[in-house]
């Protein structure tokens, strides 16, 4: 059973994918889903602003940001993080 | 068809308060680049810029006349100031009906509108300044340049993103190779160092935290810069009989439209300006011996850029020299193509090619001589500026050495 934190990212996800949530799985990449450049900017600013936080992304090189973007469950453990960081 | 030729410069932004310093600190790999000194930076994630220091405007405008220019507007008075200056023109009576200004800036009075914003929204002040529209125009610095010289033929402003500098250049080039008029005032101004500004290039994520890096392995998105550098166009037999300094000759231009994404570069878009440009100028590829490119220092831009050299130059990109000087003064948006063409005037009328600095480590996606970090000296003939904008607009310039 998926917690709030994952639920909320996968309709996020979704709702750039312009998929139902049940289309998305932990193990999907963004490019499985067909998320673009601009889509991944808006799905991070989404999920920025829906768990206020801060992530660190940039665009330029997005594989080599501190923010690993490999596939759902990546983003998942990464926003969890920063969420823990946030609240200690 | 007419020629035409560049016969004054002026300038001011991160790297000094006229074209001479600015080609100064160019020549030796100066970085203007540095932390940013304004209103609430601490809430910025963005803290690095080309910022103009030690700028006094009460030394340069009175009271009355600051009412009336945001930056954006001060900075092209000064440059027109200067450019005329050097070229030593008198715009009589008779010539000022042969006689505009094109600028280009993409975001106009940005100060007014932050400052005029925060005291709305976040001050709850019911009234404003009486002169916020004349100040945060667009047209403002272009109508604010005719007043101040008397200039009364066409005059307008070119909006076109990072690109509105080489179409404004390229669109007065034009009005005086065709006949349409004989001087013109052009060039570009950026203020958008504000809260505001910064604020909304965060968002997009293409911003440097710690340095603008062109063609290099490490680069990680481009840093903002602020100016303006303003040029007077002349048509080259009256420019000639007056004696006026001539400085270069525009020879081409083109503009071309990638039709294709909001924000992602186009290597097709590009290459079809700059084989444009070259074609236009009646320019053969192994004419050009530097390229001042767009550079902005992104992942993208860069490598696109290289690539698109590369389709039309053949062999030959292996032969030329292309540099960034976006890496001393930052990326300046509207006003960017302005500042660099003085790296092209440089390099045409001194022979000294601007280098591309904080260069630490080749990309091999960008394999072509970027003039890393130092200053070169070069015997150059032609040259091309190249500007891509947001949007897919690309405006490439072509001029030879006189």
């Amino acid at each position: 059973m998926a917690d709030d934190v994952t639920r909320k990212i996968i309709e996020i996800i979704a709702e750039q994918a312009v998929l139902e949530p049940d289309q998305v799985s932990l193990d999907s990449t963004l490019d499985d889903l067909g998320i673009d450049s601009l889509g991944l900017v808006e799905a991070v600013f989404a999920i920025e602003e829906a768990f206020d936080i801060s992530i660190p992304f940039n665009a330029n090189d997005p594989g080599d940001s501190e923010f690993d973007i490999s596939n759902v469950r990546s983003i998942v453990e990464a926003v969890k993080g920063l969420i823990a960081e946030k609240q200690s | 068809m007419r020629r035409v030729v560049i016969t004054g410069a002026g300038a001011i932004n991160a790297l000094g308060a006229s074209a001479a310093a600015t080609c100064e600190a160019m020549r030796e790999g100066r970085c203007g680049i540095g932390p940013l000194d304004i209103r609430d930076v601490d809430r910025l994630m963005i803290r690095i810029g080309g910022q103009i220091r030690g700028y006094d405007e009460t030394a340069h405008f009175s009271r009355s006349e600051i009412a009336l220019f945001d930056p954006f507007t001060q900075y092209a008075l000064l440059s027109s100031r200067e450019a005329l200056a050097q070229s030593g023109l008198e715009i009589t009576e008779a010539l000022s009906y042969r006689a505009g200004v094109i600028i280009g800036t993409s975001g106009g009075g940005l100060h007014t509108q932050d400052e005029s914003y925060r005291l709305v929204y976040q001050e709850g002040k019911n009234r404003v300044h009486p002169f916020i529209v004349p100040r945060l125009m667009n047209n403002a610095a272009a109508s604010q340049v005719s007043m101040a010289h008397g200039l009364k033929g066409p005059s307008y402003c070119v909006a076109t993103a990072c690109s509105s500098s080489n179409h404004a250049i390229g669109q007065a080039f034009q009005l005086i190779r065709s006949g349409a008029t004989d001087v013109m005032l052009t060039g570009g101004t950026e203020s958008m160092l504000v809260f505001g500004g910064i604020k909304a290039w965060e968002g997009l994520r293409v911003m440097s935290k710690d340095g603008c890096r062109p063609f290099c392995k490490t680069r990680n998105g481009m840093v903002q810069g602020e100016g303006a550098a303003i040029f007077v166009l002349e048509e080259y037999e009256a420019a000639r009989a007056r004696g006026a300094p001539i400085l270069a000759e525009i020879c081409g231009f083109a503009m071309t439209s990638d039709a294709a994404d909001i924000v992602m570069p186009s290597q097709d878009g590009a290459a079809r300006a700059i084989a444009g440009a070259l074609a236009d100028a009646g320019m053969a590829a192994e004419e050009v011996g530097y390229i001042n490119a767009h550079g902005t220092g992104t992942t993208a831009n860069d490598r696109t850029e290289c690539a698109a050299v590369r389709q039309v130059f053949g062999d030959h990109a292996d032969r030329l020299m292309i540099s960034s000087t976006k890496s001393m003064h930052g990326h300046l948006i509207g006003g960017t193509g302005a500042v660099e063409l003085l790296a092209v005037i440089m390099a045409l009328r001194d022979g000294i090619v601007a280098p591309t600095v904080g260069y630490v480590e080749p990309d091999p996606e960008c394999d072509l001589d970027v003039v890393p970090n130092v200053a070169r000296e070069a015997r150059i003939g032609a040259a091309l500026s190249n500007a891509f904008a947001f949007g897919g607009l690309n405006a490439v310039l072509a001029l030879r050495a006189i």
